[in-house]
């Protein structure tokens, strides 16, 4: 078990507003960490800032014992931290696999010009990823909606897409934004299988962000609870369950 | 679905080429200078609209730049084309800047100076445009165009101002015209169709999501724009050599327009959409000549009024943006196995009806 990521007292303002306040994170390789919190209280931000869409305000952010603090999102993604959004964000006009495929475009080795003449590593690479792409959808059980346009898809398959995409990237660490939101309870329970086949398949890291409650217990390995930017518990499942203070802050104060 | 073939496509391909080779030697020997005239105006303006596409359509820039890397193009291959001898007698007011009065190049050679010099300054203007996020691109375009204009009527000793350049030999023909626009066509179709050209259309759907999964949107944004940029320029060298004078009045907005309302008209985003698009409107343009010409019709006499065939293109803009935004293709294209499919279908539906 190595260690992936290494967050030491991030903070990001936005104006006035402090939406994540000196938070600590780790994860390592082969772990699901849970990141849990009411609505509002910085987890997607959290997230944003790890993957480079948002500049923190403060703090470092180290992956594989390197500094990515600011650097931009397509150099992180290379590096190996993929993600899905809250609000799904497919590429909606392209089809299912092309969706994947585009993941894959860091992994290609043919330049411009090699496309335009379109043979040796073009052809290889082309075949290549078209492949790896269709075993992530049919991993994800999307084998057999290949050619559909992603917009096409119903809520639940499009969450799925979107974690294929993710591990087109071949990433070291994955972090799922409320990926099971939106599901009935057996696609619920068997994503939590497919995480945890999934951990146990590859060594990925997983970051996991999402309001059901069982399902985070079940699947987290250990969970980090925060309330308007700030860490308000960190520890094992059933640790955080009895919690007072991770109690009061999902019941309010009163 | 239909299924894929490549070897099959490639065949097709081939061969529906060789039949378009076919009518055009035709055409050579055939048409009258006016009918080619259209042909080459033809070639030239799906060169535009599909590079024009490319950075508009597929990749999702808003970009007004067509005008102004026509006007590059154009000016950098007559410069080049010229002899000395000519240079000499058609500067008259300052005489050309060494040692651009004693270079002369051949026609293929200025076409491809054509292009390099115009990729060269669209990547000038992509670095700081693409460096940041939003809509500048269109705003950055429009004024080079303006520019441009301005730079060909003051630095009189590389354009000859306000005169133009006159007397270029009509090295344009229907084989340098159809040939560079069906290398034009291929390159881009296999551009798009590599894993650059999916990350440009990533780019176009959702920035954000594309860059979350490795693609560096700046450098795809300034290749789509470079490479739009090269063939444009191109183009500019054969319309120089088709109607041999050019000055800068001819590289107005409105040549931007009539192209966006091409590919527009075509279906943003499809290269298919953007050539017959291209090949409707220009030849509609002629026919439409029709209507800025004096006719009497049952004794009804019109004048003809100068300017009216705009008047039907942007009626036909505003038409199409609010009834039929995704154009005449949308953003598919056209696949050998669709009309192979469509083809069986009829048959089958024919034999049902017998
Ligand atoms: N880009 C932004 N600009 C301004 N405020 C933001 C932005 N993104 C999030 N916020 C604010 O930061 C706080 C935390 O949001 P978020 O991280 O989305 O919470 P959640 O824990 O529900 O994922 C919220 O108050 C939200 O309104
Ligand atoms: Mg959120």
């Amino acid at each position: 078990m190595i260690n992936l990521l290494n967050i030491q007292e991030l903070a990001v303002h936005f104006g006035g507003l402090c939406a994540v306040n000196s938070l600590n994170l780790r994860i390592n390789s082969s772990e699901i960490v849970g990141l849990i919190g009411p609505n509002g209280a910085g987890k997607t931000t959290a997230f944003n800032v790890i993957t480079g869409i948002i500049r923190p305000t403060k703090g470092k952010i180290t992956f594989l014992g390197r500094e990515i603090t600011g650097k931009p999102a397509p150099v992180i993604a290379r590096s190996g931290i993929a993600r899905t959004f809250q609000n799904i964000r497919l590429y909606d006009d392209l089809s299912v696999i092309e969706n994947v495929m585009v993941a894959a475009h860091s992994s290609v080795s043919y330049s411009f010009a090699e496309a335009i003449l379109g043979f040796g590593r073009f052809t290889r690479d082309e075949a290549r990823i078209r492949k790896r792409s269709q075993e992530l959808l049919d991993l994800m059980g999307l084998g057999h909606l290949t050619r559909e346009k992603a917009n096409s898809l119903p809520y639940g398959s499009q969450r799925k897409l979107e974690i294929a995409r993710a591990l087109a990237l071949e990433p070291k660490l994955v972090l799922l934004d409320e990926p099971v939101a939106g599901m009935n309870p057996t696609e619920t329970s068997d994503f939590a299988k497919f995480i945890i086949k999934l951990r146990q398949d590859t060594s990925i890291g997983i970051g996991l962000i999402d309001h059901d409650m069982s399902f985070v217990m079940n699947v987290c390995d250990k969970i980090k609870v925060i309330d308007h930017g700030i860490e308000i518990a960190w520890g094992v499942p059933h640790e955080i369950r009895n919690n007072k203070k991770v109690i009061k802050a999902y019941l309010g104060e009163n | 679905m239909p299924d894929e073939n490549p070897k099959r496509d490639k065949f097709l391909t081939f061969i529906s080429l060789s039949f378009l080779l076919c009518f055009l030697w035709y055409a050579d020997n055939h048409f009258s200078n006016y009918t080619l005239r259209i042909l080459n105006n033809i070639a030239i303006f799906i060169i535009l609209a599909v590079s024009y596409n490319l950075i508009n359509g597929i990749t999702g820039q808003f970009s007004l730049e067509p005008n102004a890397f026509l006007a590059v193009g154009a000016y950098t291959s007559a410069i080049f084309t010229l002899s000395p001898e000519e240079k000499l007698r058609s500067f008259i007011i300052e005489p050309m800047a060494w040692p651009l009065s004693e270079i002369s190049l051949s026609f293929p050679a200025s076409l491809v100076v054509a292009g390099v010099v115009t990729a060269f300054m669209a990547l000038l203007m992509a670095i700081p445009v693409f460096r940041v996020r939003g809509d500048y691109l269109a705003i950055v375009t429009l004024g080079f165009g303006e520019v441009i204009q301005v730079v060909a009527n003051n630095i009189v000793s590389v354009t000859n101002g306000p005169l133009g350049i006159k007397g270029l030999a009509p090295h344009t023909n229907i084989w340098w015209s159809w040939g560079i626009c069906i290398f034009t066509v291929l390159c881009v179709v296999r551009l798009v169709n590599s894993s650059y050209g999916r990350a440009m259309k990533a780019v176009r759907e959702d920035e954000t999501a594309a860059m979350a999964m490795g693609i560096n949107a700046f450098r795809i944004k300034t290749l789509a724009f470079t490479f739009s940029a090269f063939f444009e320029g191109v183009a500019g060298g054969l319309l120089a050599h088709l109607i041999t004078t050019i000055s800068p009045s001819l590289f107005t907005f409105l040549l931007t327009f009539n192209l966006l309302i091409i590919i527009v008209v075509g279906g943003l985003g499809s290269t298919t959409g953007a050539i017959i698009s291209a090949v409707l409107i220009t030849w509609g343009g002629e026919a439409l000549r029709l209507v800025e010409e004096p006719i009497s019709v049952l004794g009804f006499e019109y004048e003809g009024i100068p300017g009216m065939r705009m008047v039907l293109f942007s009626l036909i803009l505003i038409f199409v943006m609010l009834f039929a935004r995704s154009g005449l293709m949308g953003r598919n294209e056209f696949r050998w196995a669709i009309l192979i499919n469509w083809l069986k279908r009829r048959k089958t539906s024919e034999a049902k009806n017998q």
